[in-house]
């Protein structure tokens, strides 16, 4: 079996799993004030402390939430809600038409439901915001712009932003410019305070973590509205009991990525070179999406022309490699890539794209299965053609 | 010997998230075939949640048959036949009631989606065969010719609507329900005990692109209002309909004319004409028909060689009748023993030597005992 969907989720680390499992026998809530309150307390507070020494951020600048999703929504809703609530003109949304359903969807469900008027920045055919495009949409009107979203890296064709010159440009607008890093964490170097960021998202099972936990970085000056109103666990914009295996899991995640990231930028990446150059050498006419330069280290994104994705996948899954179009589905059925879409890529090419994203058991055998496997899948999925 | 003794296949299986289909897979699955569920989402519009009614296509229908295929442990997908649906079944259904014709979209859609579209597709990625859960049985004879036959529970057949397939489809299908003696209740009690918990979800509609079960008020929404006469025999005005395409021949209630007949007896539709929106209607014994003429026949071995005597069916849950058939010109010409009621251009006759299906055939026109040809 050559697993190569770690984007989807990656499995866990083994000390994540050893930290998460002995907190699992413990008692207490870490809002309770008795001893099994103060000890759960502790282990969430050294748990953000480690958090944030990973993400270069203040332990007061990271909120704890659910996961990736909620993290999105709470930046992009929170922070329009309290930029809108300070002055009412500040209803546009500044964000990229290659974001993640988290961010794409709420940011839609605000200019339907809250007024907002979004406009998307125009990618290049890479699918990059180049930094003058977002000075352009600010400069026409600074004062109406409740805030700016762009992901770090693309999920889907591995594209790295120019997010420090992209907050750059936000902070002399003093607009507040969030970025979803879910698919950049572990891969890239994403400093919170370096960046510049207001607010950006991690999530704890892309890097070995386990699942429904993930953070908010938060600048301190920020104070989004909040999604989950409650018990204002942290720091009054999001509540919830914490829970605290899960987030002791995902610090020890977020240390170890942060710690071998270089390693696993070098050698994941050379492992990744390969992986195209073996689909490339059997399928010429494959298109690499996204940069071939700068781009996430452990991503592949082809298009195979003449080709639905989903016979690719029927095919590779057949012969036990896991992997994804790379596309979010609508009631399960394939639609074109958002992402290829806003790229230029025509509809009828966008269906035939399959992403190979690999991680921290990733292995030359499982780059050799897709080398041996991808040309007679392509033939066979050309025969069947697009239906 | 039937088809689930074969060697193994790989087998593409069609799970519209009913219970047929799902133990149609599981059988199919559990006789060591390479099995690999999918879903056709046909419906144009894949959000819609049914609301009660039970229709296709939905996302509902399509999770159902995802956990089904999970349960069983095979590969699972959806493919989006939306386009070719609508394009071969829908818009065919509207114009042929528009033609004053009465289609069954089942076959259609067994003919031009199940075993062309999902089969050329399926057999061009690698696969052997496309599984459904239909009750028909495919019987391998010696020679290798492969015939397809009635269920063994003749109450549940459903190879009327499978009449359509030529030779080379039915290479390629396997109906792993047709060669049980199994009742349904049977069926979703081995449903129920495979863990599949589409055990006791209610059957579908006839017509799954009619989620409603309202014909007329979907013909109504495509076609529009048409005022137009109600006549008899002699072509006195008896009254008027909202639009020819709502009839079927052979329909009695629904005509809403005022007044009965002068000998009191029901009247029933005889005839529809789209060109001047008229419908005919009269006495039971005018419906009576004692030939037909059919076109775009299908065999499914090789075509008939002169006249034979055949039973057909010439609706979907409709009985057997003698017939003498024999195909002229490439029309089938049709002769009934005894005269048959409620024969409706559009629909398929299907012509059966025993419980094997022959071959079909679209009815293009009828005579009538008196002698008068109806199109």
């Amino acid at each position: 079996m050559a697993y190569l969907d770690h984007a989807a989720t990656t499995p866990m680390l083994p000390e994540a799993i050893e930290a998460m499992t002995a907190q699992l026998a413990a008692t207490g809530n870490a809002s309770s004030l008795h001893a099994a309150g103060r000890r759960a307390r502790r282990t969430v507070e050294e748990a953000r402390e480690a958090l944030a020494e990973a993400l270069g951020a203040r332990p007061s600048e990271v909120v704890l939430t659910s996961g990736g999703t909620e993290a999105d929504n709470l930046a992009v809703k929170g922070l329009y809600w309290a930029r809108r609530a300070a002055d009412p003109r500040r209803t546009r949304v500044l964000a990229s038409p290659v974001e993640h359903h988290a961010v794409l969807d709420a940011v839609h469900w605000l200019a339907g439901h809250e007024g907002a008027n979004v406009e998307y920045l125009p990618v290049d055919a890479l699918g990059r915001v180049h930094p003058e495009t977002l000075r352009e949409a600010l400069e026409r009107d600074p004062s109406d712009v409740a805030l700016a979203t762009v992901m770090w890296a693309n999920n889907e064709i591995g594209t790295v932003m120019p997010v420090r010159e992209l907050a750059d440009v936000a902070a002399e607008f003093a607009v507040p410019l969030h970025s979803d890093a879910v698919q950049a964490f572990g891969q890239l170097d994403v400093g919170f305070a370096a960046s510049g960021l207001a607010a950006m998202t991690v999530s704890s099972h892309k890097i070995g973590g386990p699942y429904g936990v993930g953070a908010l970085l938060l600048g301190r000056e920020h104070s989004p509205v909040p999604v989950l109103h409650g018990g204002g666990q942290e720091r009054h914009v999001r509540s919830g009991t914490l829970d605290v295996p899960a987030v002791a899991a995902f610090a020890v995640a977020a240390r170890t990525a942060a710690e071998r990231r270089e390693d696993f930028a070098r050698d994941i990446g050379a492992l990744r070179d390969r992986l195209v150059a073996a689909v490339l050498d059997a399928v010429p006419d494959a298109i690499l999406g996204g940069d071939p330069e700068d781009r996430l280290p452990a991503n592949a994104h082809f298009t195979f022309p003449g080709c639905e994705g989903d016979s690719l996948l029927l095919l590779l899954d057949a012969r036990g490699i896991e992997c994804s179009t790379g596309s979010a589905c609508t009631a399960g059925v394939a639609q074109p890539s958002h992402v290829l879409l806003a790229t230029g890529t025509a509809p009828d090419l966008a269906r035939g794209t399959l992403r190979f994203s690999l991680g921290h058991t990733s292995t030359a055998e499982d780059v050799e299965a897709v080398a041996g496997a991808i040309g007679p899948a392509v033939e066979r999925a050309r025969a069947a053609g697009l239906s | 010997m039937t088809d689930t003794r074969q060697r193994p296949l790989r087998v593409l299986a069609a799970m519209s998230g009913g219970v047929d289909s799902a133990v149609a897979a599981a059988r199919a699955a559990e006789a060591g075939h390479d099995v690999t569920g999918v879903h056709l989402a046909l419906s144009a519009n894949p959000q819609s949640f049914r609301t009660g009614a039970r229709g296709c296509c939905t996302v509902e229908d399509s999770r159902d048959a995802r956990r089904a295929a999970d349960v069983i442990g095979i590969p699972f997908y959806v493919w989006d036949l939306a386009e070719r649906f609508r394009e071969d079944v829908v818009e065919d259904f509207v114009a042929e009631y528009e033609a004053g014709r009465t289609p069954n979209p089942c076959l259609r859609c067994n003919e031009k989606i199940k075993f062309a579209a999902l089969l050329d597709k399926a057999l061009a990625l690698g696969f052997d065969a496309v599984c459904t859960g239909h009750y028909a049985t495919v019987v391998v004879r010696e020679d290798g010719r492969r015939e397809l036959h009635r269920a063994s529970d003749e109450a549940k057949d459903q190879s009327y609507v499978l009449g359509v397939l030529d030779a080379r489809q039915l290479a390629h299908a396997l109906f792993p329900l047709g060669d049980t003696l199994t009742t349904k209740d049977e069926i979703r009690a081995e449903a129920e005990r495979r863990g599949l918990a589409v055990a006791k979800k209610p059957d579908s509609h006839d017509i799954c692109f009619i989620a409603d079960g309202d014909t007329q008020g979907f013909l109504a929404k495509r076609l529009g209002r048409a005022e137009g006469d109600i006549v008899d025999e002699s072509g006195a005005r008896l009254g008027t309909h909202d639009g020819a395409y709502g009839f079927t021949i052979g329909q009695r209630k629904g005509l809403r004319i005022g007044h009965p007949a002068p000998d009191g007896k029901p009247r029933y539709v005889l005839d529809i004409s789209p060109v001047d929106n008229t419908v005919t209607v009269g006495p039971a014994e005018a419906l009576e028909v004692s030939a037909l003429t059919a076109v775009r026949p299908r065999w499914c071995g090789t075509a008939p060689s002169g006249p034979g005597t055949y039973t057909a069916q010439l609706r979907a849950h409709g009985g057997e009748t003698e017939v003498s058939a024999e195909l002229v010109g490439g029309e089938l010409r049709v002769a009934f023993t005894e005269p048959v009621r409620g024969v409706a251009p559009g629909q398929a006759i299907v012509l059966y030597d025993g419980t094997r299906v022959v071959g079909s055939a679209t009815i293009a026109a009828t005579t009538r005992r008196p002698g008068t040809v109806t199109a």
